[in-house]
């Protein structure tokens, strides 16, 4: 540590560091205490700091019917990031390690479909659901997550396979490997851990995807966030049931981007930086 | 073919038979992309161009047989909505001022980071946390717990019984979303502050430079490109931003927090005006497509693709 560093009063800049953080994520403090509140509890004014901990409104989530909603998420998150992989690393390598012609131009068409605006697509892919019997059904939304995730994970999967070292994979070459001997013997060993980050940034953007799980799925397809979206409709006050709610709608995410997030930079700026 | 071609360029070629004719290589090569690139093709293409289709027709879904060919008169009809321009307005200075003031607190927040203190691993974790959170459920606990005008925090705190959600719409939305997407800007901007040389920092310092002045000198200058970045990818998802305002005013009170995404929405799925709410959406995408071609051209200038990943 150079010595202007240690001279900054690292203390009170310390201090100064974690009240701000604090604060800054004092609505989610909030919303896990309100979680294990009564109703009664729940909104006082003032609000109540000392109460008795209880689990009645996670009960009462499930009573709600809660639990087929998160089958619904995990079937489609984990389905439509098996299929990005599936599709995506040879593509990623053929974007890569054996480049194709124009890759620049392939990869600028993936980019492209990011920035074009989903609810210019919605109509047409309503229509087309309700034609192909796929409208709350859980398999528009696997399709549908798939094209959202994979010009991403292509892009990010392609910035771990270019750290492959060249000398491996030609010494590999020159041992006589033939194409998928190479990929699964000296390349995949290598970017494993890249694709496994990859499949994680795939989960956290499929399990909270809001627009197309609102208008294409209803209450047979609906997903956890369509489940939330209950809670604007209901009638009087429920704050401990959303805020058990949206506790338990967000921690699948919260924890896989705790251990991805060493990983979650080079996944949201599609693999342009480290 | 020589034997030395193949492999000179970047030494990345397969070196599949290089005697065999050109295209069956190329093709080979091209096989591991295709099912990937037809895939994004087909889902992503066929819904634009049907929603061109869509734009020139008059189509109610509440009226059965009600679709026919109508030119540019949905467009003209769209033009001459006040309620579109509005939305559109809302649109623009909902992302810029998010856009802005997420950088500017994420900038802040990344730079408290950039140093080792006790516990900065949890302090990290706990700032990306309102990012990782369901959208859905940030937007529906900022409207009770923060913008309730009886038991909302906010009012606690500093008094008074303002309605936040009626009197401030799109401002309270903006917050909600600016809470969410700060962690986003912080986290892009610390991976370029902790890529900076270590050394040519020691180097300002041994020559007296102080500590503005080397943040002025170096470090902006390094961050530029991630600044850029961050700019560019928060707009993206910006702009579309559909939950909040969905699950905190729906757009209201009236269409004072309406943007084009919730817009869109209503015409379509309130309206079931599947003409005019096509052509709302391709005067989207231009618009979009407008802003993109510039910003593509700035993301690959930034981070050269030729040369993969900048570090």
């Amino acid at each position: 540590m150079s010595t202007a560093r240690r001279r900054l009063g690292p203390a009170s800049l310390t201090t100064a560091t974690w009240v701000i953080a604090i604060l800054f994520v004092f609505p989610l403090i909030w919303m896990v205490l309100t979680a294990f509140k009564q109703e009664a509890d729940a909104y006082t004014d003032p609000p109540r700091i000392a109460f008795t901990p209880t689990l009645d409104q996670f009960a009462s989530i499930v009573g709600r019917g809660f639990l087929p909603y998160l089958g619904n998420s995990a079937f489609v998150t984990i389905l439509s990031t098996l299929i990005v992989l599936l599709l995506g690393v040879p593509a990623a390598y053929a974007l890569s390690l054996a480049p194709v012609p124009k890759t620049s131009n392939v990869l600028g068409f993936f980019l492209s479909t990011k920035m074009l605006p989903v609810v210019a697509a919605i109509i047409p892919l309503y229509v087309i659901s309700q034609r192909t019997q796929l409208l709350d059904n859980v398999w528009a939304l696997v399709i549908l997550y798939t094209a959202m995730n994979l010009p991403l994970a292509i892009w990010m999967m392609r910035s771990f396979f270019l750290e492959v070292p060249t000398e491996m994979i030609e010494a590999g070459r020159v041992d006589g490997a033939n194409l998928p001997t190479l990929l699964y013997r000296v390349i995949l060993p290598v970017v494993a851990p890249g694709i496994a980050a990859t499949a994680l940034i795939c989960v956290i953007f499929s399990w909270t995807e809001f627009f197309y799980a609102v208008n294409l799925t209803a209450a047979r397809a609906g997903t956890v966030p369509v489940f939330l979206v209950g809670f604007i409709t209901s009638e009087g006050l429920y704050w401990a049931q959303l805020s058990a709610a949206a506790l338990l709608a967000s921690l699948p995410v919260m924890i896989v981007g705790w251990i991805a997030q060493n990983h979650l930079v080079r996944g949201l700026s599609m693999g342009a930086v480290k | 073919m020589t034997a030395v071609a193949p492999t000179v360029e970047s030494g990345q070629k397969v070196v599949a038979k290089p005697e065999r004719r050109k295209g069956t290589g190329v093709w080979a090569r091209r096989a591991p992309l295709l099912p990937a690139l037809l895939f994004t093709v087909v889902v992503t293409q066929i819904p634009f161009i049907l929603t061109v289709v869509y734009s020139f027709q008059s189509w109610n879904l509440v009226r059965p047989g009600s679709q026919h060919f109508v030119g540019l008169r949905n467009y003209v009809d769209v033009f001459a909505d006040s309620q579109f321009r509005g939305a559109m307005l809302n649109t623009v200075l909902l992302t810029v001022v998010c856009v802005v003031i997420a950088l500017l607190l994420g900038l802040g927040l990344a730079l408290l980071l950039d140093r080792k203190f006790l516990g900065r691993g949890v302090v990290r974790t706990l700032l990306i946390t309102p990012f990782l959170i369901l959208p859905a459920a940030g937007a529906l606990l900022w409207k009770t717990t923060m913008f309730d005008p009886t038991y909302g925090l906010p009012n606690f705190v500093f008094g008074g019984e303002t309605d936040w959600l009626s009197q401030f719409p799109l401002a309270s939305v903006m917050a909600q979303i600016v809470w969410q997407w700060t962690p986003f800007m912080m986290l892009l901007i610390l991976a370029g502050l902790q890529s900076q040389p270590k050394d040519v920092l020691e180097a300002a310092q041994v020559d007296g430079a102080g500590r503005w002045r080397t943040f002025a000198s170096i470090t902006l200058p390094h961050l530029s490109r991630y600044l850029q970045l961050s700019v560019l990818l928060g707009a993206i998802y910006i702009v579309n931003s559909f939950d909040a305002i969905f699950l905190m005013t729906q757009g209201g009170p009236g269409t004072a927090s309406t943007n084009l995404p919730y817009y869109i929405y209503q015409r379509a799925f309130q309206g079931f005006d599947i003409g005019q709410s096509s052509a709302m959406g391709v005067i989207v995408v231009i618009l979009t497509l407008i802003v993109a071609t510039f910003a593509l051209r700035l993301m690959f200038r930034a981070f050269d693709v030729s040369k993969g990943v900048v570090k």
